[in-house]
């Protein structure tokens, strides 16, 4: 195996952990922002996916690369606006409801 | 990594995951969720753009094209749509996410069939396309296009389980014999897999489902990066590694957290046909006394404390507007009026909470299973919205398809009110045990009208 893929692979395993442990404390309150912010999070695949098209050299190559752009750029808008408009509201309803 | 353009680009891609991790971090309180994902979406912004200008590139057109395709597309629908059809859109731009994973193990494959990544491609492939189909199912269930209950075909574990083999095959094939012309095949049955893996799957799993795949789309776009690591510009690979790996662990363990609030393994919620067994032994004593509104309400102006139970129930008849007048109303005559939040209630990770936040509900009035069950044996009235399975005692039976799971138990309060379209049954398939008891009142009807009577009737007296 390449070295950079050893190197990959030591980053995989540490932010395993990371991620596990930035999140095991979130409470159910905020799951559905957690779940929509890692969406919007994976949504850097459109980086790999105008990679992937930028180095493209047949046709059927492009082809299957704009799909992935055009993908990867709708899960990162979508996934960034889904998920700010439902903390909008979570701020929303703090300032607005009277604490017991 | 030659030029000092490189070095702009890779200096770019540590601050990104840098923010995307502290991002992530913010998730842990309401107070600084809000500011997190901001952050990050400037960071995500960023990183994007310095891709596009980074050294080596060609089809800029094409890039453009796709990014502003995508991105008006995703921007527009996310804006627009209601708050209520937020399970199908999380599910629909994680399935995008999927999909875009795919096409990048599919362009690494027609470009290097021989290539020493084409495997990790491969496996990125197999989970991108699952992810998707197997999203774009749920969207269609959730969204009502689709019936919602499981759909279970005859043998499915086997022809499920040869579909996925084969296409692995196809693909393993491919690289193995160089043969782009597996690719097709290969591609097309991982599709079919993914929906044939989600068809059986009913609506009160699905908090399950979505952040299952969300998970798998995190996993797949890990994968991707180690394939792209060692070609051209590989430091946008190590950005989607650390990204999807870290989406992976977060998604996976939110993934478990709500397989647990059912009691089920992950497992049994994929390839266990729920809902399929019938609970024979059960028989149910006493008798569904109905009450009407004004009754109800009269109840609940007259108690010291009121807790409302919200269910999918609410979410379907989007009643979280009355349900907000009502706790107004109640508040308004001196009563401590506090929510029980399942877990699992609703159909994604925290439904309930979105729902009552939207409707202006106060998020210190909305307490979790564990907290409210403590208090609910001295609460005088409970009201229950929409919930069937959530609040059925049966779950403590030793012998129910239900057993083990973890419920609220409002059956222990002084009075329960239940509202409720009809004498159906739930998700479960079982008579609720709960609605026979001494203390249970039934008030029929669609949430909304249900509520709404209840502010009229509280208005009058």
């Amino acid at each position: 195996m390449a070295a950079d893929l050893w190197t990959a692979l030591f980053i995989a395993i540490l932010t395993a952990f990371t991620g596990y442990e930035v999140i095991s404390r979130v409470p159910s309150l905020l799951h559905t922002p957690l779940m929509s912010g890692s969406n919007f999070i994976h949504g850097i695949v459109l980086v790999g996916g105008i990679v992937a098209l930028g180095f493209a050299t047949t046709d059927l190559e492009r082809i299957v690369g704009f799909l992935a752009v055009v993908m990867g750029a709708m899960n990162v808008t979508g996934g960034y606006v889904v998920t700010e408009r439902i903390l909008a509201m979570f701020d929303r309803s703090k300032k607005g409801g009277p604490k017991p | 990594m030659t030029s000092p353009l490189h070095d702009v680009v890779d200096a770019v891609y540590v601050v990104a995951i840098l923010v995307f991790i502290l991002g992530l971090r913010a998730m842990s309180s309401p107070t600084t969720a809000r500011q997190g994902i901001v952050t990050a979406g400037i960071a995500m912004l960023i990183a994007v753009v310095v891709t596009f200008l980074s050294p080596g590139l060609s089809n800029f057109a094409w890039i453009a094209l796709g990014v502003a395709i995508g991105g008006l597309a995703g921007f527009g629908w996310a804006r627009v749509v209601k708050m209520t059809a937020m399970p199908q859109m999380v599910a629909v731009f994680n399935g995008m996410g999927g999909g875009a994973a795919a096409a990048i193990a599919g362009v690494e494959l027609l470009g290097s069939l021989r290539g020493a990544t084409a495997d990790l491609s491969v496996a990125g492939a197999v989970i991108g396309s699952i992810s998707i189909s197997g999203s774009v199912i749920a969207f269609l269930k959730l969204q009502g296009w689709m019936p919602s209950k499981a759909i279970v075909l005859p043998a499915r574990q086997v022809v499920n389980f040869a579909v996925l083999v084969v296409a692995v095959g196809f693909g393993v094939g491919a690289v193995g014999w160089l043969r782009p012309e597996y690719l097709a095949p290969f591609f097309g049955l991982l599709v079919l897999y993914g929906v044939l893996l989600t068809l059986p799957i009913g609506g009160a799993d699905m908090p399950v489902v979505i952040s299952l795949f969300n998970a798998l789309t995190g996993i797949a776009v890990g994968l991707d990066g180690f394939a792209l690591v060692s070609g051209p510009l590989g430091d946008a690979g190590y950005a989607m590694v650390i990204a999807g790996v870290l989406v992976g662990a977060a998604g996976s363990l939110l993934t478990v957290l709500m397989a647990r609030a059912m009691n089920r393994s992950v497992g049994n919620v994929f390839f266990g046909a729920f809902g399929a067994t019938e609970d024979a032994g059960a028989a149910v004593t006493g008798s569904l006394k109905p009450i009407d509104a004004t009754d109800a309400a009269t109840l609940m102006a007259y108690a010291n404390e009121v807790v409302i139970a919200p269910g999918y129930g609410m979410a379907v008849a989007q009643a979280q507007q009355k349900v907000k007048e009502l706790s107004d109303l109640l508040a308004a005559k001196g009563v401590t009026v506090k929510f029980a939040i399942h877990p699992v209630a609703g159909r994604m990770p925290g439904h309930m909470n979105v729902l009552l936040a939207e409707a202006g509900i106060s998020y210190d009035k909305l307490f979790d299973r564990d907290e409210i069950n403590a208090e609910l044996p001295s609460v005088d009235v409970v009201l229950v919205i929409g919930a069937n399975d959530v609040v059925n005692p049966a779950a403590r039976r030793k012998g129910s398809p239900l057993e083990g799971m973890p419920i609220l138990d409002v059956d222990r309060a002084k009075t329960v009110i239940v509202i409720k379209r009809g004498q159906g049954k739930g998700f479960a398939g079982i008579e609720n045990e709960l609605f026979y008891g001494d203390n249970c009142r039934m008030l029929y009807g669609d949430a909304q009208a249900a509520v709404g009577q209840l502010v009229t009737a509280l208005k009058q007296s």
